[in-house]
């Protein structure tokens, strides 16, 4: 079975949220709260137990200025261009906006999976990782794992949820909801390898428009987990949008830690034999 | 100033409440508490056995409870033995506490009642040889996660979580053992406690930035205030540990250093998993670009 995955290109994101309403409509995913968080379009804040898709709205202060009042540097009659809404300098004031919608990364190496003690988190036949929620005993120790903080406990339920990237749909040869529902393919769905290679044409169309801020985020394999199975183009630096820029999976270093522990043992048994040690 | 989304924290704050760090301290008390047990067994000081055995199974018979409590689904506590997984610390702690908790506890029991001497001695040694990895699994346990105040201290927290729970432990033991009996405990007491305050030292030092949640805040003043437990509960015991009263008033002084070191270390992984800069900060150093 190929790997399948997300590729979410936010130069196409419109910032709908479409995607965040088809995921809560088809997973019957709980009511997040209704704040007003003032982050620019953004009232749903971060993915969490009840958030699997999350659009981000990030408000970039542009490069030029311009009086009060005049048109948008990019706007009817301004010699208007299909990439140059995406540049971070286009001339004008205002500011630059960056949409994005987020999800679990279906990491390589999740770190979720890897120290989930029941067995819950698994990796399906799609290599995508799921919580199996009939096993979950809410013990919560893939929640400060992730390096994403995707993964949340459901205070009242006590278990773990984040996305599963629709796995009922997946066996039922379906595309995910949040896919299904983008309408500006901003969201892709497919066999990871294919998903690659167009990001890939995608990010050179890009850059050729010079949009020299353009990069793929979690496609590359050796990164710190091992490349994301829902990967990103981003057109600035990943921490704009809340992301971490370099994660690596914690468990990279268990060896190392096992060690540590291993030696603290042996010095915790050498201080009682040190202390029992006849006197003279 | 680094940038993130609107200030928020990229990584999730841990679910687990008090219950956790409680855990910390009654099961390393518990593990350093065997393994002085053994150690008493080993030397013929049946006294300091009885204490060390006692501490070790109220310990242990402490930290079930709080372990289960912190589930989100407490009916659920056995399937923490449906798998053995090495990548996961807490799976491998709840198989060792499967081993470790029945001798513990047997140990003190046949030491209590008299029964089945050869059995308590047996199980007071398998508990005793256990007690080490009981008492240091937990600092991995938090090791392993992606909150940088945890991880980046992985090569001290074990340290600093030995040294605390044989500060403990010596210090339990002094307070409940005669004088006469209790000079392993003294020494155990007063070794535990340097390694502790040292151990967390160097865990500052070598964090760097990253140290800010263990040193200011309320991680901070409960690390400043864990260090003066175990300091002066350790010079208590080397210069007047021989007395009762003085031995009841430094053991006390020791847990209590213990249990705040464990709370400080607790504290201070929601600090840094609420603060981007600690997150993002040392990953944009190692990003090649």
């Amino acid at each position: 079975m190929a790997r399948m995955g997300f590729f979410t290109d936010t130069s196409v994101c419109i910032g709908c949220k479409a995607c965040e309403v088809a995921c809560k409509e088809w997973n019957d995913v709980p009511d997040d709260g209704l704040d007003f968080l003032a982050m620019s379009y953004d009232n749903t804040g971060a993915l969490g137990a009840d958030t699997w898709r999350h659009v981000a709205f990030v408000e970039r202060p542009r490069g030029g200025s311009a009086p009060p009042g005049s048109p948008p540097a990019n706007g009817p009659g301004a010699g208007w261009s299909p990439a140059a809404d995406l540049l971070p300098d286009a001339g004008g004031a205002g500011v630059r906006w960056l949409m994005s919608s987020d999800v679990c990364k279906h990491c390589t190496h999740a770190a979720c999976l890897d120290v989930c003690p029941t067995g819950a988190l698994f990796r399906t036949e799609f290599d995508t990782v799921v919580v199996q929620q009939d096993v979950c005993n809410g013990c919560g120790y893939c929640v400060p794992a992730c390096p994403f903080g995707v993964i949340d406990k459901r205070e009242a339920d006590g278990r773990v949820w984040k996305c599963t990237l629709c796995y009922d749909r997946l066996k039922a040869d379906l595309t995910p909801a949040c896919a299904k529902a983008c309408p500006t393919e901003s969201i892709q769905f497919g066999p990871l390898e294919e998903l690659r290679e167009r990001a890939s044409g995608r990010l050179g169309v890009l850059r050729e428009a010079g949009v020299a801020e353009a990069r793929l985020y979690g496609a590359d394999e050796d990164d710190g987990v091992g490349g994301f199975g829902a990967f990103f183009l981003l057109l600035d630096e990943p921490e704009i949008y809340g992301l971490p820029p370099a994660p690596v999976v914690t468990t990279r270093d268990l060896p190392g830690m096992w060690r540590a522990a291993a030696g603290a043992a042996l010095a915790l048994a050498g201080a009682v034999a040190v202390a029992v040690l006849p006197r003279r | 100033m680094t940038d993130s989304y609107y200030g928020r924290p990229i990584l999730k704050a841990p679910v687990w409440k008090w219950y956790i760090p409680a855990y910390f301290f009654t099961g390393g008390l518990a593990g350093a508490s065997s393994a002085l047990g053994l150690a008493a067994q080993l030397t013929g000081n049946r006294r300091l056995r009885r204490t060390a055995l006692g501490a070790a199974a109220a310990g242990v018979a402490v930290s079930g409870p709080l372990l289960v409590i912190d589930l989100g689904r407490p009916g659920r506590f056995l399937n923490m033995l449906r798998v053995a997984k090495p990548t996961s610390p807490m799976s491998v702690g709840s198989w060792l506490l499967a081993a470790f908790a029945p001798a513990a506890i047997g140990a003190a029991a046949s030491d209590v009642t008299g029964r089945a001497p050869r059995l308590g001695r047996a199980a007071a040694a398998g508990a005793g040889v256990l007690g080490p990895a009981v008492a240091t699994y937990t600092a991995v346990l938090v090791a392993d996660t992606a909150i940088p105040a945890w991880h980046e201290a992985h090569q001290q927290l074990p340290f600093l979580f030995a040294g605390s729970s044989m500060a403990g432990a010596g210090g339990v033991a002094l307070a409940s053992t005669p004088a006469a009996a209790a000079g392993p405990a003294r020494r155990l007491a007063v070794i535990g406690a340097a390694l502790e305050v040292g151990a967390s030292r160097v865990m500052d030092r070598r964090l760097g930035e990253l140290a800010g949640p263990y040193e200011e805040g309320r991680a901070g003043r409960l690390a400043k205030a864990a260090e003066a437990c175990s300091l002066s509960g350790a010079l208590l015991a080397a210069v007047a540990g021989r007395r009762r009263p003085t031995a009841i008033a430094a053991g006390t002084l020791l847990c209590a250093g213990s249990l705040l070191t464990r709370f400080s270390v607790f504290r201070a992984g929601f600090e840094s998993a609420a603060d981007p800069a600690a997150t993002v900060g040392p990953q944009r150093l190692r990003r090649p670009r």
